[in-house]
């Protein structure tokens, strides 16, 4: 397997300031990751497992530290530089799915490829395939209130795939889910990886932390 | 992003939510069919009024007691100093550019047989008045002579509500009614000529001067009405006037009028009306737009988790802010669209009524004004929600 380094956090801190207070939430990540990981991140609530996938994810930025994405320094880009590559490298699954709810499955799905101004025939085609390929050729034309979780969350899966991002981040990705739509969700993550996606997730079950190939524990905003 | 999904986004969001897109528009669609509404009904008032004067005759000179706008007596009644003779020195003066007619007017009762029709007004002038006042065509019989007038002749020309009233369609002319105590043979009937400013313009009589003189018992005269004979020669013969009537009279005595002048006053009187009516208009547009602002605000922060959404999904801050922005313009353009065409339908329907002229500009105006409330109300919520931080967002319930 190619272990090229797809992205790299040097001694990266996260401090938030309320007032006068400062807590600091990330004491100094260091991490590197490789196309086709497969990790889990786990930790107590407040560990600050959530801030450091905001950080990996370029939804916040580090206080301190470097983080290197795909061999490009970015903890200091501009915004709109930030939200380009979060719509073409990175695909979010969410705890509680985010599902836009007056769309339907397909719709939701083809949203990033609208932001990345594809066409809609090729989009609606590639948004229909992956849907195909998650078992909801019955559902693209269901609004998110119509579905199971379990649906909700394939939905958002396919919506993460759609711009062939180079990496999935899931946080929590089966926390609202029983344990059988839980299961088929690992499982799809699982066969990603196989085919080569790299796969990031947070998760606070043992049982699903298991399921990736490897597992770092967070602790009070430092890893063990 | 391209601008068609950009367009799409905009209307989903805007059909997703029916009744509050239609609330947002209805501030808008009130304040554009106000404008719009308001603006035609002040120019159709002003160009009824303009048609009514010239109706008269745009060459028609009138000169008035007391002075317009000056000193009059006590309890504001206006001394009338006007003689016959006045009458006569301006024709004399004015031989070769108008003609003069000496006019006495009186509101009285009159009566054919046991039918009476009140508040009639009694005009008594010379054989020229049909040279001078324009609507004063006959629709039967003839006008008195010259002759008839020195001679003082019991003749009467009766206006369309006196017939109506004491003929019931029956012919008129030969027949004899009581002004008074006197008895006027009834020579011709004045074309039906409507109401000005609600006043009957066919509630009249006109009979010779010298008759009207007696049966009435006066020397002063009410007015003096003139006729240049072109258009060009008005300011000439108001000037000539004057001229002639200082000689005998001060300024505060009397007005020379034009038709022109009443038009200017009136005119002014008018415009002052529209831009009222259309600034009491712009208010309640102002308000609508005020509404939308306050609709797109509440929007903003109920889509809170989808701006933050979409912000993780790739969407750019421009995305955002053009999203919202492309809102507020449709739901303003979009009321502004509908205010237009019940204002048109509601100016149409006035028209009919009374009077309105729907004018471009206001339509015009009221278009531009909803599209810039749009603009200028949605701009704020849209800042907010493209200055919102994705985690922010994502975490805000």
């Amino acid at each position: 397997m190619n272990k090229k380094t797809l992205l790299k956090l040097e001694n990266i801190t996260k401090d938030y300031r309320s007032g006068d207070v400062i807590t600091k939430v990330l004491k100094g990540i260091t991490l590197t990751v490789n196309q086709g990981d497969f990790i889990a991140i786990t930790g107590r609530s407040g560990s600050g497992k959530s801030t450091m996938m905001n950080i990996v994810g370029l939804l916040d930025v580090p206080t301190t530290g470097n983080y290197i994405f795909d061999g490009q320094k970015v903890n200091r880009l501009g915004e709109d530089r930030l939200a380009y590559i979060r719509n073409k490298e990175i695909g979010f699954v969410f705890q509680s799915f985010n599902l836009l709810p007056r769309a339907t499955s397909l719709e939701n799905v083809i949203l990033p490829a609208m932001y990345a101004g594809i066409g809609s025939k090729q989009r609606e085609e590639k948004a229909m395939a992956y849907l195909t390929s998650l078992g909801l050729e019955n559902e693209m034309y269901k609004r998110p209130n119509k579905l199971s979780g379990g649906q909700q969350q394939r939905v958002a899966i396919a919506r993460a795939l759609m711009n062939d991002p180079k990496i999935i981040l899931a946080d929590e990705p089966t926390g609202n889910l029983d344990t059988k739509s839980g299961n088929v969700v690992m499982d799809i993550l699982k066969n990603l990886n196989k085919k080569g996606k790299t796969v990031i997730i947070i998760t606070h079950e043992e049982d699903v932390a298991k399921q990736a190939k490897k597992i770092i524990k967070l602790a009070d905003g430092v890893l063990i | 992003m391209k601008t068609e999904d950009l367009i799409k986004l905009s209307f989903r969001a805007i059909i997703g939510n029916k009744l509050r897109s239609f609330l947002t528009t209805l501030g808008i669609i009130i304040g554009v069919f106000a404008i719009i509404m308001l603006v035609s009904i002040g120019t159709g008032l002003q160009s009824y009024i303009s048609n009514q004067l010239s109706s008269f005759g745009s060459n028609l000179i009138f000169v008035i007691p007391g002075r317009i706008g000056g000193a009059r007596t006590p309890g504001g009644v206006v001394s009338n100093k006007l003689l016959v003779s006045d009458s006569k020195n301006l024709q004399t003066k004015l031989k070769s550019s108008a003609i003069v007619a000496p006019v006495i007017s009186q509101i009285t009762s009159v009566k054919f047989k046991n039918k009476t029709n009140k508040n009639t007004t009694i005009f008594g002038t010379t054989a020229n008045y049909p040279d001078i006042v324009k609507n004063s065509t006959l629709a039967k019989g003839s006008f008195f002579t010259p002759g008839q007038e020195r001679s003082g002749s019991k003749v009467a020309v009766i206006g369309n509500t006196v017939y109506t009233n004491l003929f019931d369609s029956t012919n008129p002319i030969g027949k004899t009614i009581n002004i008074g105590n006197n008895r006027y043979a009834i020579i011709g009937l004045v074309e039906k000529r409507g109401s000005t400013f609600g006043v009957d313009q066919d509630n009249l009589i006109i009979v010779p001067f010298g008759a009207a003189k007696q049966q009435f018992g006066i020397t002063n005269i009410n007015a003096i009405y003139m006729s240049a004979f072109k258009p060009e020669l008005v300011p000439f013969v108001k000037a000539q006037a004057e001229k002639t009537l200082l000689k005998r009279l001060t300024e505060d005595d009397f007005t020379v009028q034009t038709a022109e002048s009443s038009l200017s006053i009136v005119t002014s009187i008018t415009n002052v009306l529209t831009i009222a009516l259309g600034g009491i208009a712009a208010i309640s547009l102002l308000v609508g737009g005020i509404g939308v602002a306050n609709i797109m605000l509440v929007s903003v922060t109920e889509r809170t988790r989808e701006i933050g959404l979409r912000k993780a999904l790739g969407a750019k801050r421009s995305d955002i802010l053009k999203q919202f922005l492309l809102e507020a313009i449709i739901l303003s353009v979009t009321g502004g669209a509908i205010g237009i065409l019940f204002g048109l339908g509601g100016s149409m329907t006035v028209a009919m009524l009374l009077f309105s002229t729907v004018t471009w500009w206001s339509v015009l105006l009221a278009f531009g004004f909803s599209v810039l409330v749009g603009v200028v109300f949605g701009m704020a919520p849209a800042i907010r929600a493209s200055k919102l931080s994705p985690i922010e967002a994502l975490r805000y319930e």
